[in-house]
């Protein structure tokens, strides 16, 4: 609405202006002085100076607007994520939507700092314009009214083809474009191989392909550019040139003249430029696709009413003929899983990578929902439970656990936020942490996380089963706890284990054997189907 | 500044006589433009004193013609600039290129720092538009401003000196207000920016665990006050950003409305005719087109300096590894490779990525290198291949040190496969042909055949000429790094280096690969680096690195006694040890922690153990010191091998190593 006013003024301005120059011109023609015209030229100077405020004030205001709703469109995919499908990110995506959260902005700023006034201008200017040289001149209007449409038909018409064109080309200029990055990167590989030197010809060959290929789409592309400009400067010399003639013949005067001929260009320019800004604005439109279809997609957790959960200290969690697949990609990750963890027993999970492990851990943490089958405590469906509340009962140490920028002491905290500091203190000793945190220059002050100081997998893996410890849940799931640790540190988390599982449900989740050896059931994992299970033997 | 960019502009080398034939074209377009609509206002003016219409017949020819011009020599303007800057950009990319190459990967931040490199390409994309959008405008505006205060003067030399100044004001002033303008907001926001992207990537990250321990409020409250501050900053300097535009407008209005102060009173003192007033004003209304492109044009050129001035910094390194002022021959066939007490750190780095390693991979030799990842396993690889020169210590190839070896041959002697080894964005035959340009059809279906991919290559409708996206990204993981090997296979190399090749792949089909590969070059040494269990069954000999030390050797060979780990104490500084010559004339000693000696020796030839050679001939009576190696060592035997090398012969070292 506000662009609209806005627009709306700016055409008021424009008509203004061209009123007041050819008012000046006329005037002096006639023999005015100076002093006669002071006062239109103090106007005509307002009139640039309102011009010039309205295109600040239109960029201004579109700025604003695009911090806002980027900030909008961030915060609402954060909710999201935390809210509805917390794991549906690996970690290289998230690092690239954050960075695209953020720097988006600049290709918002375009989209609406300029294309969103720019089809206000075009919408309002050209007309405003029209009506008023109408009103002055009918024939200068038929004039314009005639080769106006020209230039949107054009644009169209030519942009077509430019597509066509840009599409079928696609491939071999992708290549061509990324062949120098592609070969930089391969630089070592290269070199290994003694191909370095020669390449700089294959560069200079395939840039100079590049450039060939590429003015070739720029001749056709620029075509547009040229016709609506064709249609723009005909358009200013048709008008001056039939103004000129009734100007000999008396059918009008010079103030009218002059208006009109400075009205000319301003007819065609808001349309020319809404090409530009289109083109400008593309990178912001993607953005916000991008963060508007992530915000579309359907939760991949929902919870149906809030039913308190039974503890799974007393009663059976079980995994009924599950089935999931990942919305997006093809294949089932699970396919038919019945498996139960009864209450105190230790469970181990064990088969290949991509076995389906990792996804049973994130069903029981309901950090994902299954696709058919349901996981229930004590015969209850968790779909119908109150999810925070469940996840109160489980304590869940994932491969790889993230360390989140704060002290030692946030990390561990995270497990039970009301904790006090000797607690602590106690789950970092269970979990076999405490003797490294001591050694670390500030203790459990020391700040850890990204920019902090910098922990090996197997400290991380610790410092994740202190946070398990404090948790104090009744279920507890693992997974993968010794994985990416060397000998020494495995053999630390696996003492710390045997300390875990007294007193509760612990599930863990293995591709190696040695974690699953003192645990009281082994169920085996392959393609997402349970191949094998058996008791431990004589415990 | 200036320094920058005369140095950019010489790498892209561009012609005069082209980039001059840009700006004309560039300056033509913009005059036309502005002619048309000034002989436009001439035409009305004096088309208004009523004049037989004969005699307004050049004005409106002059009015088409301009018309019809301005767009087409800004067709051509925009042709020509633009084939100049991709002829510059190709330019620029060769000889970045070529100053490149000698300092990858090592002196380039090694090959973890993918970015840099990403980075500089980015900076050398973005000097494409340093004549169109950055040398270009400045330069038309130049000569169409002077065009048109030259008109000007000719008509009334008053109105020239305020249509200069405006131009002035509009070229320069509202330029550098804009750029300053840009750089604080810049500055201000780039903060809060990395504050709210590093709190994203963290939550996005964490999310799972946010949700698992309940704690989605507390992370969004975070998340929410870095944005509320980059939103605060964003709407605060959006007041800033229309500014340019809008002192332009200004700059304009002020000009024109001078020009006509000027014009008018020139006319009523009848200094001025009255059909030149409409004329003058037009122009000076339309000569402000001639420096609207500029406040654009100065932020393009000084992004193009800070892409220059970051390219020029990583041309101007010099490379740490050089070619020898007299190189040796090259190696022989089946060369004995080793690392001597090896320290070696990446340029930049306060930590060494190895310290006192000692390794030897024996001709024909299968060892693998095992550790976690950070632990100089790739370091070892970088090493062997000279992209990096060890700090202390030596690399040994055929007992000669590495740094004796022109690099090319040097290379010869090894080929590369697995992770770190590029697969490009090109056909499975250009992929091939890396390693070996000649090779025939033949040839590479052999190869094709040896890590049997040659079934699934015919299957494609394209064969051969099958495109494998971005490193490889359009084949599975298997097939990517089968394809790096049979790469590798192509050439004669006899040291296969074979860098996690089992990345990414299951454990069926991780064992499967690496026991065909190593299958496939029985004959080649084999240095396997990898950080997972498959195939470590099948080599001779596991060498385990921790945080850039040797823990632990295991050697798999169906040797009796032998086949169990090792494992060493942690390492101390220990003083070196020695022992005297008493032999005939000999090559290498053989020095041993002594629980080795104590433990296998017997069962084990010295060659087995290879823990640290004493390199240069000995003579009898020779005192023999092995140094600076962090466990106690005991020379514990000293071999008597082949006779040192006579000139022209081709001894190989076979037969020392021989089993």
């Amino acid at each position: 609405m506000v662009d609209v006013a806005l627009g709306v003024l700016a055409a008021v301005v424009v008509l203004l202006q061209a009123t007041l120059l050819a008012r000046i011109v006329a005037r002096s023609f006639g023999g005015a002085s100076l002093e006669d015209v002071s006062i239109d030229l103090v106007l005509l100077v307002l009139a640039f100076a309102a011009r010039g405020l309205l295109a600040w004030g239109f960029e201004s205001a579109g700025r604003r607007a695009s911090a806002t709703t980027l900030s909008q469109l961030r915060l609402s995919l954060v909710e999201r994520r935390l809210r509805d499908e917390p794991s549906a990110l690996d970690g290289a995506e998230s690092a690239e939507l954050a960075t695209i959260a953020v720097q988006g902005v600049d290709g918002l700023d375009a989209y609406f700092g300029r294309y969103l006034p720019q089809v206000v201008l075009a919408c309002v200017v050209p007309v405003a314009v029209l009506v008023w040289v109408g009103t002055i001149d009918r024939v200068s209007a038929l004039v314009m009214l005639l080769t106006l449409p020209l230039v949107p038909v054009f644009m169209w018409l030519i942009g077509r083809y430019t597509e066509e064109q840009t599409r079928r080309r696609w491939e071999s200029l992708r290549l061509l474009s990324t062949h120098f990055l592609d070969v930089v990167r391969g630089l070592p590989t290269l070199r290994a191989f003694n191909r370095g030197t020669a390449q700089a010809d294959a560069i200079a060959d395939v840039s100079d392909r590049y450039r060939r290929c590429t003015m070739g789409t720029l001749r056709v592309a620029f075509l547009s550019g040229a016709v609506l400009e064709l249609a723009a400067t005909l358009g200013v010399a048709l008008v001056a040139v039939t103004v000129g003639v009734r100007l000999v013949d008396g059918g009008l005067g010079l103030q009218a003249g002059l208006t009109v001929l400075v009205l000319a260009p301003e007819l065609y320019l808001p349309l020319r430029r809404l090409g530009e800004q289109f083109h400008a604005s593309a990178n912001g439109l993607a953005v916000a696709d991008r963060l508007v279809t992530l915000l579309d997609a359907p939760p991949a957790v929902r919870t149906r009413n809030a039913a308190t959960p039974p503890s799974p200290a007393a009663t059976v969690v079980r995994l009924e003929n599950v089935t999931f697949s990942y919305p997006a990609r093809p294949g089932v990750v699970l396919d038919g899983v019945t498996l139960e963890l009864r209450p105190g027993e230790t469970v181990a999970l064990v088969g290949p990578s991509g076995a389906g492990k990792s996804t049973v851990a994130k069903l029981l943490v309901r950090l994902a929902e299954p696709t058919t089958g349901i996981v229930s405590v004590d015969n209850t469906d968790l779909a119908s439970c109150d999810t925070e509340a469940w996840r109160r009962l489980v304590a869940w140490v994932p491969q790889r656990p993230t360390i989140f920028r704060g002290t030692v002491m946030d990390n561990i905290l995270l497990g039970d936020p009301s904790a006090d500091h000797e607690a602590v203190r106690v789950a970092a000793q269970l979990a076999g942490a405490d003797s490294f945190v001591q050694a670390l220059p500030q203790g459990y002050a020391t700040t850890v996380g990204d920019g902090g100081r910098a922990l090996s997998a197997g400290e991380r893996q610790r410092l994740a089963l202190a946070r398990a410890f404090l948790r104090d849940a009744p279920l507890v799931v693992l997974d993968e706890p010794t994985a990416n640790l060397d000998p020494a540190s495995a053999e630390l988390v696996t003492y710390a284990i045997e300390h875990l599982r007294e007193g509760r449900t612990l599930l863990v989740i293995a591709h190696r054997p040695e974690p699953a050896q003192r645990a009281d059931r082994v169920i085996t994992l392959q393609a997402g189907r349970v191949v094998a299970e058996r008791e431990a033997a004589a415990a | 500044m200036t320094k920058t960019l005369r140095r950019v502009l010489r790498l892209a080398g561009v012609p005069r006589r082209s980039a001059a034939l840009s700006v004309v074209l560039g300056a033509l377009a913009v005059g036309f433009g502005i002619a048309l609509m000034t002989t436009a206002g001439y035409l009305i003016s004096r088309a208004a004193e009523r004049p037989p219409i004969l005699s307004l017949t050049v004005a409106i020819v002059a009015v088409r013609f301009f018309g019809l011009a301005r767009p087409v020599t800004r067709y051509l303007d925009r042709l020509v600039s633009h084939d100049l800057a991709l002829r510059a950009l190709g330019r620029l990319r060769v000889r970045v290129y070529e100053r490149l190459e000698p300092l990858a990967p090592a002196d380039l931040g090694g090959y973890r720092h993918g970015e840099l490199l990403a980075r500089t390409v980015g900076d050398v994309d973005a000097l494409q538009g340093l004549y169109v959008r950055g040398f270009g405008p400045p330069l038309v505006a130049l000569l169409v401003g002077s065009a048109c205060v030259g008109v000007m003067a000719y008509a009334l030399p008053l109105a020239a000196v305020v249509l200069a100044a405006g131009l002035l004001v509009g070229g320069l002033v509202v330029p550098a207000v804009t750029l300053v303008v840009n750089q604080r907001t810049g500055r201000r926001q780039a903060p809060a920016r990395a504050e709210l992207t590093a709190e994203l990537v963290e939550l996005l990250r964490g999310a799972p665990e946010l949700a698992a321990f309940g704690h989605q409020g507390e992370a969004l409250a975070r998340v929410t006050a870095a944005d509320r501050e980059l939103v605060r900053l964003g709407r605060r300097d959006a007041l800033a950003a229309g500014v340019g535009d809008g002192l332009m407008v200004l700059v304009a209005g002020a000009t024109t409305a001078g020009v006509l102060a000027v014009a008018v009173a020139a006319h009523d003192a009848g200094n001025l005719d009255r059909v030149p007033v409409a004329t003058l004003a037009l122009l000076a209304l339309s000569s402000i087109d001639a420096v609207a492109p500029l406040p654009a044009a100065a932020r393009e050129l000084w992004e193009n300096v800070t892409s220059g001035r970051r390219i020029l910094e990583l041309i101007d390194r010099e490379p740490s590894v050089n070619d020898p002022r007299d190189p040796i021959a090259p190696p022989p066939g089946r060369p004995a490779v080793a690392l001597e007490g090896v320290t070696a750190r990446y340029s930049g780095d306060d930590e060494p990525a190895l310290r006192g390693v000692d390794f030897v991979l024996p001709p024909g030799r299968h060892v693998a290198l095992v550790g976690a990842s950070g632990a100089g396993k790739t370091t070892v690889t970088g090493l062997l291949l000279r992209f990096l020169d060890p700090e202390e210590g030596r690399v040994t190839i055929d007992g000669h040190d590495a740094r004796d070896y022109r690099q090319e041959d040097l290379r010869e002697t090894f080929a590369l496969a697995g992770q770190d080894a590029h697969v490009f964005d090109a056909t499975i035959r250009a992929n091939l042909l890396v390693a070996r340009p000649d090779a025939s059809d033949a040839d590479l279906r052999h190869a094709l055949a040896r890590v049997r991919l040659d079934a699934w290559v015919d299957s494609l409708p394209d064969g051969l000429e099958t495109l494998v996206g971005e490193d490889g990204c359009r084949l599975s993981g298997g097939q990517r790094q089968r394809l790096t090997v049979a790469r590798a296979l192509l050439t004669d190399a006899p040291v296969l280096l074979l860098d996690e090749p089992t990345a990414h792949l299951d454990t069926a089909t991780a064992e499967a690969f690496v026991h065909d590969v190593l299958a496939a070059s029985e004959e080649r040494s084999v240095l396997l680096v990898t950080h997972r269990p498959e195939g470590l069954d099948v080599v001779d000999e596991v060498v385990r690195l921790e945080e850039g030390r040797v823990v632990e050797r295991t050697l798999r060979r169906e040797l009796p006694g032998v086949d169990e780990s090792v494992t060493l104490p942690p390492a101390r500084p220990r003083p070196p040890a020695r022992t005297t010559v008493t032999g005939r004339e000999m090559r290498h000693a053989v020095a041993v922690p002594p629980w080795i000696a104590v433990r296998v020796f017997n069962d084990v030839t010295a060659d087995d153990l290879g823990v640290a050679l004493v390199p240069s001939p000995v003579e009898l009576g020779d005192e023999i010191a092995v140094e600076a190696h962090p466990w106690p060592l005991e020379i514990v035997d000293v071999i008597s091998a082949r006779p040192a090398r006579r000139e022209g012969s081709n001894g190989h070292p076979d037969e020392e190593w021989s089993r």
